[in-house]
C-alpha cells in the first residue's frame, strides 16, 4: 500500500537522486518539548531525512536503557500526548520534514485510538511505528491509520520466518523497518551478520523502501548498512549524544553536527 | 459462556481481552511455545511426567482443610482452606513452574528466566531450575528485594542469579519488562516462565491450565467431604493465577459463586492501591489487553499494596471476561484488613498465611455475616507467610508511630 505522505515522497526523492536515507530517532520531550522542537530543526539542517519521534511511555519493554531513561526524563518533565502534538504543530510552521511516531500501543489506545491518530495527522504526523502491535492484532488499527492517511511502518526481525515477512510487509506503507538483531533498542559495536541477509530477503517481498535499524551508532556502521538498505535508522546513539551535551542551543548544535557526520557517511554511499 | 474449552481463541483472546501485544521479535517464539504447549498437552508422556512431579516433588494433592475454629468464630458458613501454602516452596506458584520447565526441556532450552514480585514465583522458578539442572536468572524490583529479603536469599542459595531492577517504581511491573527484554535478546536459548495469568498469549491460558489442578482437586475434595459443591470460592487476585487456578474447574458450575479479592492498599485513590476493577480501565500492558491502572494519557500508574505479590497495575485478561459475563465478581480489601487477617488466621488455625492470601481471608471475615450457616466456602490459601514476617512487623511499627 502506498499512501501519499511526506514519508513516501521523501523516499521517492531519495530514489530519484540515487541517495540513501537517514532516519534519526529522538524521544519527544527529552529533556523538554521546547528542546525537541529545536532538536528537530537542527537535525533537519544536518541532512536528516526523516524524524522518528518516540512518544514517551512509562513501560517501554522493547527499549534498552538509553531510551528508557529518555522516556523517564520526558515524563518527569511533564510531556503529555497533547503537548507532543502541539510541539509537532509548531515544527510544521517552518518544516516539512517527515515525522514518524514510534510508540507503544497504550498511549494512543488509552485516549481512543481513532481520535489519537486523527489528531496526530492534523498536527502534521506522517506515520506510526507501533512496537507492540504484531499482525495478529493490527488489522483494526491499520485501518484507522490508513483512514487518517498515516503510514503504518512495520518491523521485521531476525526471528521472523520468511512466510511471516511476506504477511507483515503486506500491511505496511511508507517503508519497512528491518531490525538488525534479536534484542531491544541500543548501541552495539558491530551490526549482526544476519542483518544484510534479512534485508535482502525482505526486499524481495516488497516494493516499499526497506530501512535497517537497532544498534547502529557510528558513521562506519551507518555507511555499511546504507550499502544494502534504502535508509538507516540511528536512535539510542543520538539520544545519548543530545543527553550528554550541554542543554543549550550551542550543545544541541554540536550534537547535531555529530549526527551530521553519520548522515554524511550515509549520503556518500 | 457456552463452553470454557473455546476460551481463549487461537490468538489468546478472552472476548475483548487478552491477545498478543508484543514486539515482533517475540511473535515467533510465542507461536512456537503455543504449538509446543498444545502438543505437550495431548502427549500422555508429558501429562504423566507433570503428574509425577506434582505428586512426588510439589506434594500434591494439597489438603482441603476444614477451618473449624475460624468457622465457629465467624459464626456463619463452613470455611475450608485449600492449602496451597503446603506446596513445596510455600505457594501455588510451583505448579506452573514445573509445567513450564518441562516444556522448556522439550524445546531444548536450558536457561530459565522469571520475574518476581513477592519472590514466591522467583523461588519456585529457581527451585525447578536447580532440580532440572538448568540455568536461572530472576528479575526482581529493587524495592521488592528489600521487602522480601528472605526470598532473595533463598533464590541465591538455589543457584539463581537475582537481577535487581532499578527502573520506575522498582516492583513487579518493571521486573516483567526487564525479563521480557532479556527474553527478546536471548530468545533462542531461553524460556521465560511468566508467573501469572498475564502477558501475551499463550501465557494467560497456559498458566491457568497449569494452575487449574487447584480447582480440580478442590472440587473433588469438596464433593467427597460434603457431598456437594461449595457455594462460594474466594481467592486473592494480583495477576490472578491462584484465583484462575481455583475458579477454572468450577466455571461451568453456575451455582458456585466466585469472588476475586484485589489489593485495596491504603484506599482507592491514584497510586494508593492495586484494585484494577475499582480504579482501572481498558488498556494494553506487557502483552495483553485488560483492565489497567493508568492516567488519561495511558501512562501506567503507580500502585501500592502491603503485599508485593498483588502490587501490579493490570489484571489477568480472563478475569476481565469472567467479570463481564458476571460469572465472577471482584472486591478489594485494605492493607489493614489483610494484616488483621494474617493475625486472625494464626490465632484461629495456627496457620500463617502470605499477605497476598490474607486478602482472601480478610474478605471472608468481612462478608461472613451475610452468609447462611450451612454455606460452604473455599478460600484459596495460596501461600504461606514466613516471607512476610519482617514486612508485617515493620507495617505494625509504622501504624503505631501513626503513619
Amino acid at each position: 500500500m502506498i499512501l501519499d505522505t511526506r514519508i513516501s515522497r521523501t523516499f521517492k526523492h531519495l530514489k530519484a537522486s540515487g541517495k540513501k536515507g537517514f532516519i534519526a530517532y529522538i524521544t519527544a520531550g527529552d529533556p523538554t518539548l521546547q528542546a525537541t522542537i529545536e532538536v528537530v530543526h537542527r537535525l533537519e539542517e544536518v541532512g536528516v531525512d526523516i524524524i522518528e519521534l518516540g512518544i514517551p511511555f512509562s513501560d517501554p519493554l522493547a527499549d534498552g536503557r538509553v531510551n528508557q531513561e529518555a522516556a523517564e526524563r520526558a515524563l518527569q518533565a511533564g510531556a503529555t500526548f497533547s503537548g507532543v502534538l502541539d510541539a509537532i504543530a509548531t515544527i510544521r510552521k517552518t518544516s516539512e520534514i517527515p515525522i514518524l511516531f514510534f510508540s507503544y500501543l497504550n498511549p494512543l489506545f488509552a485516549r481512543d485510538f481513532r481520535k489519537s491518530v486523527r489528531q496526530s495527522a492534523t498536527a502534521g504526523v506522517d506515520g506510526c511505528l507501533l512496537l507492540d502491535l504484531p499482525i495478529e492484532e493490527s488489522a483494526p488499527y491499520v485501518q484507522e491509520l490508513q483512514q487518517a492517511n498515516l503510514d503504518n511502518v512495520t518491523l521485521v526481525t531476525p526471528t521472523t520466518p520468511d512466510k511471516r515477512i511476506g504477511e507483515i510487509v503486506r500491511t505496511a506503507s511508507g517503508f519497512v523497518y528491518c531490525v538488525s538483531r534479536t534484542g531491544v533498542t541500543g548501541m552495539q559495536d558491530k551490526t549482526e551478520k544476519g542483518a544484510e541477509e534479512l534485508l535482502r530477503h525482505t526486499r524481495k517481498l516488497t516494493d516499499l523502501p526497506v530501512a535497517l535499524g537497532f544498534g547502529i551508532s557510528t558513521p562506519g556502521q551507518a555507511a555499511a548498512a546504507a550499502g544494502y538498505a534504502d535508509a538507516v535508522v540511528v536512535g539510542s546513539a543520538i539520544v545519548q549524544k543530545f543527553h550528554t551535551m550541554p542543554q543549550t542551543s550551542k550543545g544541541r548544535r554540536e550534537a547535531a553536527a555529530w549526527v551530521g557526520n553519520m548522515v554524511k557517511a550515509v549520503k556518500e554511499v | 459462556m457456552s463452553s470454557k474449552i473455546k476460551i481463549p481463541d487461537a490468538h489468546g483472546h478472552f472476548g475483548p481481552y487478552g491477545g498478543m501485544f508484543v514486539p515482533e521479535t517475540l511473535m515467533t517464539p510465542l507461536n512456537e511455545l503455543t504449538e509446543e504447549y498444545e502438543r505437550a498437552k495431548r502427549d500422555p508422556a508429558f501429562r504423566k511426567e507433570l503428574a509425577y512431579y506434582l505428586n512426588e516433588y510439589v506434594g500434591r494433592p494439597t489438603p482441603l482443610y476444614y477451618a473449624a475454629r475460624m468457622s465457629e468464630a465467624l459464626g456463619t458458613a463452613k470455611i475450608y482452606l485449600k492449602r496451597e501454602d503446603l506446596c513445596h516452596t510455600g505457594a501455588h506458584k510451583i505448579n506452573n513452574c514445573i509445567g513450564q520447565a518441562l516444556l522448556a526441556r522439550r524445546m531444548k532450552k536450558n536457561r530459565l528466566i522469571a520475574e518476581t514480585g513477592a519472590g514466591q514465583h522467583g523461588v519456585a522458578t529457581a527451585t525447578v531450575a536447580a532440580m532440572f539442572g538448568m540455568e536461572c536468572t530472576v528479575y526482581m524490583g529493587k524495592v521488592d528485594m528489600e521487602r522480601q529479603a528472605l526470598n532473595v536469599f533463598r533464590m541465591e542459595r538455589l543457584g539463581a542469579t537475582v537481577a535487581p531492577v532499578t527502573a520506575g517504581q522498582q516492583t513487579l511491573k518493571e521486573a516483567i519488562s526487564e525479563a521480557m527484554r532479556d527474553w527478546v535478546t536471548n530468545v533462542r536459548s531461553t524460556h521465560y516462565i511468566l508467573g501469572s495469568v498475564l502477558g501475551s498469549h499463550p501465557y494467560p491460558m497456559m498458566v491457568r491450565d497449569f494452575q487449574s489442578v487447584i480447582g480440580r482437586e478442590a472440587r473433588k475434595q469438596c464433593l467427597k467431604k460434603e457431598g456437594r459443591l461449595p457455594d462460594r470460592l474466594i481467592a486473592c487476585v494480583g495477576g490472578g493465577s491462584n484465583a484462575m487456578g481455583l475458579f477454572y474447574a468450577f466455571v461451568d458450575d453456575r451455582d458456585v459463586e466466585m469472588i476475586g479479592v484485589e489489593a485495596g492498599g491504603r484506599g482507592i485513590r491514584g497510586g494508593e492501591h492495586a484494585a484494577r476493577f475499582a480504579g482501572g480501565r481498558l488498556g494494553v500492558l506487557q502483552g495483553t489487553k485488560t483492565y489497567v491502572l493508568q492516567d488519561k494519557d495511558g501512562q501506567i500508574q503507580l500502585t501500592h499494596s502491603v503485599s508485593a505479590g498483588l502490587d501490579y497495575a493490570a489484571i489477568g485478561p480472563e478475569h476481565a471476561l469472567l467479570r463481564d459475563l458476571k460469572r465472577a465478581t471482584y472486591a478489594h480489601v485494605s492493607d489493614k484488613e489483610a494484616v488483621k487477617a494474617v493475625n486472625a488466621l494464626c490465632a484461629w488455625e495456627g496457620i500463617l498465611p502470605a499477605l497476598e492470601s490474607a486478602h482472601a481471608v480478610a474478605y471472608v471475615m468481612k462478608q461472613a455475616k451475610t452468609w447462611k450457616k450451612d454455606d460452604i466456602v473455599i478460600i484459596n490459601l495460596s501461600g504461606r507467610g514466613d516471607k512476610d514476617v519482617m514486612q508485617i512487623a515493620e507495617w505494625e511499627r509504622q501504624q503505631k508511630a501513626g503513619n
